[in-house]
């Protein structure tokens, strides 16, 4: 709320900061007095995103167009963010893309680029940032991960597995900088409505982005490991987890 | 999560709050400012749309492009000392509500929903229980721009391009898309309302209560179903703002769901007594008086999502029609007459007095008098002839209909409500169209 002024107010970078997701978390933490170093390839809707921030109680906005695709631009930007905010305590990597399935199924190099977004642009951003963490002795790194790196289906393999493979990078991040006091959040998204899935017909399973917020900021402030969101996700992925692999490479998924 | 487009086969339809008539369009999200013009410019007409609260046909356009705006949700500046905002147009008033009162902030008018949008708002010139002392939405709004399917840009202001201020206030979304707006919000210093409820039977006596109210908002439930001595009572119902401090928390989500569709023997002439009977009898005494929560007093219907489901899959038709006061008192019990008489109304009547507040919009629906709006639920010829009975005597008495409302007009109709509707034909956008414009230039029939 507005009107409860937190003791020490959070310095945020933000990676991916149009995305959906990304814009209705950044706004909860707005309402705390946050300020931010928002990235994201658009100017022009990094400046709309800057502008809610501040209306809703930013402290002080920072905008940084870049692509995040371009892992060797990665530390300059990681410590202009650093120098703007005079430090980060709270990393949020929300950039990804859903691609084309069928696409990256006949040619290697579409599957490739889904692979160096979600996943090897995440490796080169959490590497910096665990070791500027670790060395702070502090901090928290969130990332946007998917439910459907749980286990791969047909319809999605490869966006699944880019996800997949980043959820076991984070535990191996985690349980390497957990000692120094640094939580790494694993943030599992199930159906979200949002531009990446505005093609899709929803159903009852579908979220909006302003609830899986709440339960990302829960997951923050309790400092949690992995957060399922909604929470219900975590049952339907267990049970999607616990189907026999001969039954289950039968099945339309 | 992320599936492949294989669950993408069909395009999701877009209904209006009434859920008649029933038009397939493609619905396409809006997120950003810059999304519009589309990328590659549809083939069809196009018709920009916001919640879909209105009831009738003025958010659709059947097999056009709907650009759906509720995703344009951004607030991008406010100033305390004054209450201005500026936001995107798919921005609700339950988010400027969220927003503004803990904040000591309230919208400047509103209507009986926080579900609708800015956009939404402006293009409706939208009113509330304050008109007759703030006129409509369209009044508070400072500025806003406007993007014509041709790319082209204008702020709009009552002094910077005011034709087209005064065109796309009320102008059903037809001149094209806002994407932004200014607008005046009022403070206030808690979330009580200083309530005051009269009961009344007949409408002599909601006309006296009505001359004698000195309230910043007032409006009255009217029973449309009840017959002799019952006949249109109902209760009076106003409030200020109170001026003592109090909270000014944000309010919480509602819980309920109107979960299925009722079956259509559900509403009928009993059911419909018995509801106006509990409604009219939960107040005891004549009068009452006391402090209330904004939310029940501005959106009772609000805590229960879904609510138009209870009049089945086949929807409702909603009538509103203001008259003017001349002829106000006579018209307003021949209608009324009318409704009972049918006994097709439903529990949800209201009844107010617009005030001579002017509107800016060229296209606005209220002006100075009674005016009546309520539901009924469709049961095909014998509701659409009341409603054309009702839109008959209403032009008899030299009233007017409300579009925002309406799905049956005729283009008779219409063209003698808004007689100034061939200037207005000038201000919309080519590529843009809705099936209420349609029908009411006569390019649609009516259907059943």
């Amino acid at each position: 709320m507005a009107d409860r002024l937190p003791a020490a107010s959070k310095r945020v970078l933000a990676l991916g900061a149009t995305s959906a997701i990304a814009q209705a978390t950044l706004r909860l933490l707005a309402e705390q007095q946050a300020s931010f170093f928002i990235v994201g390839r658009n100017e022009q809707k990094l400046a709309a995103v800057r502008d809610d921030l501040l209306t809703r109680g930013a402290s002080a906005v920072s905008t940084f167009a870049a692509d995040l695709d371009d892992t060797d631009a990665h530390p300059a930007m990681l410590s202009h963010a650093v120098t703007a905010m005079g430090g980060i305590d709270v990393a949020l990597l929300a950039h990804g893309v859903l691609g084309d399935q069928p696409e990256a199924e006949k040619n290697y190099a579409v599957a490739a680029a889904i692979l160096q977004t979600n996943f090897l642009s995440a490796v080169s951003l959490v590497t910096w940032l665990a070791n500027y963490f670790e060395a702070e002795h502090r901090g928290t790194i969130a990332v946007v991960s998917s439910v459907a790196g749980d286990r791969g289906r047909k319809s999605n393999y490869v966006y699944g597995a880019s996800k997949g493979g980043l959820n076991i990078f984070l535990d191996g991040v985690r349980n390497r900088i957990d000692r120094a006091g640094v939580q790494v959040l694993t943030i599992k998204p199930g159906f979200v409505a949002t531009p990446m899935t505005a093609h899709l017909k929803k159903n009852a399973l579908f979220a909006e982005p302003a609830q899986v917020a709440k339960y990302i900021l829960r997951a923050i402030e309790k400092r949690k490991d992995v957060v399922y969101a909604p929470p219900f996700w975590g049952l339907i992925m267990l049970l999607v987890r616990s189907i026999p692999r001969r039954i289950f490479k039968k099945m339309n998924l | 999560m992320g599936n492949s487009s294989s669950n993408a086969a069909q395009a999701p339809s877009f209904e209006s709050w009434g859920r008649y008539p029933q038009l397939q369009a493609e619905v396409v999200p809006l997120h950003w400012a810059g999304d519009f013009p589309l990328p590659h410019a549809p083939a069809t007409k196009q018709l920009a749309v916001g919640l879909g609260r209105s009831y009738g046909d003025v958010c659709l356009l059947e097999n056009g492009t709907l650009l759906q705006t509720a995703g344009m949700d951004r607030l991008l500046h406010f100033d305390p000392a004054t209450g201005m905002l500026r936001c995107e147009a798919g921005v609700t008033l339950q988010q400027i509500l969220d927003f503004g009162v803990p904040r000591g902030y309230f919208l400047p008018v509103t209507p009986g929903t926080k579900y609708v949008t800015v956009g939404g708002s402006i293009a409706n010139d939208i009113h509330g229980k304050n008109h007759h002392v703030a006129g409509t939405f369209g009044r508070h709004v400072v500025r806003f721009e406007l993007v014509r399917s041709d790319g082209a840009r204008f702020v709009c202001s009552p002094i910077e391009n005011p034709e087209w201020f005064a065109a796309t206030i009320g102008g059903m979304g037809l001149t094209g898309l806002i994407s932004w707006a200014e607008i005046h919000l009022r403070p206030i210093v808690s979330r009580k309302i200083d309530y005051r409820g009269d009961k009344f039977h007949g409408l002599d006596e909601f006309f006296a209560l009505s001359q004698s109210a000195n309230s910043e908002y007032s409006v009255a439930w009217i029973d449309c179903v009840s017959t002799g001595r019952n006949f249109a009572r109902g209760i009076f119902m106003q409030g200020d703002h109170s001026e003592t401090p109090g909270p000014l928390t944000r309010s919480k989500e509602p819980k309920l769901t109107f979960p299925f569709n009722l079956p259509e023997i559900a509403l009928n002439r009993f059911s419909m007594a018995t509801f106006n009977a509990l409604y009219f009898h939960k107040q005891l005494g004549k009068q009452k008086i006391g402090p209330v929560d904004y939310e029940p007093f501005f959106y009772p219907l609000d805590a229960v999502l879904h609510w138009n489901r209870m009049y089945g899959k086949q929807g409702l038709l909603q009538f509103q029609n203001v008259l003017p006061h001349e002829s106000g008192r006579e018209g307003m019990i021949e209608i009324l007459k009318a409704i009972t008489k049918s006994g097709l109304a439903s529990f949800l009547a209201v009844i107010k007095f617009f005030g001579d507040v002017p509107s800016v919009g060229m296209m606005s629906f209220p002006k100075p008098g009674p005016m009546l709006a309520l539901d009924f639920p469709i049961r095909r010829e014998v509701s659409f002839d009341l409603v054309d009975r009702l839109a008959r005597i209403t032009l008899e008495h030299g009233g007017r209909m409300y579009s925002a409302k309406d799905a049956r007009m005729t283009p008779e109709q219409f063209q003698a409500f808004y007689p100034q509707w061939q200037e207005f034909a000038r201000y919309v956008d080519p590529g843009f169209d809705s099936a209420f414009w349609q029908r009411v230039t006569g390019r649609r029939p009516l259907v059943g």
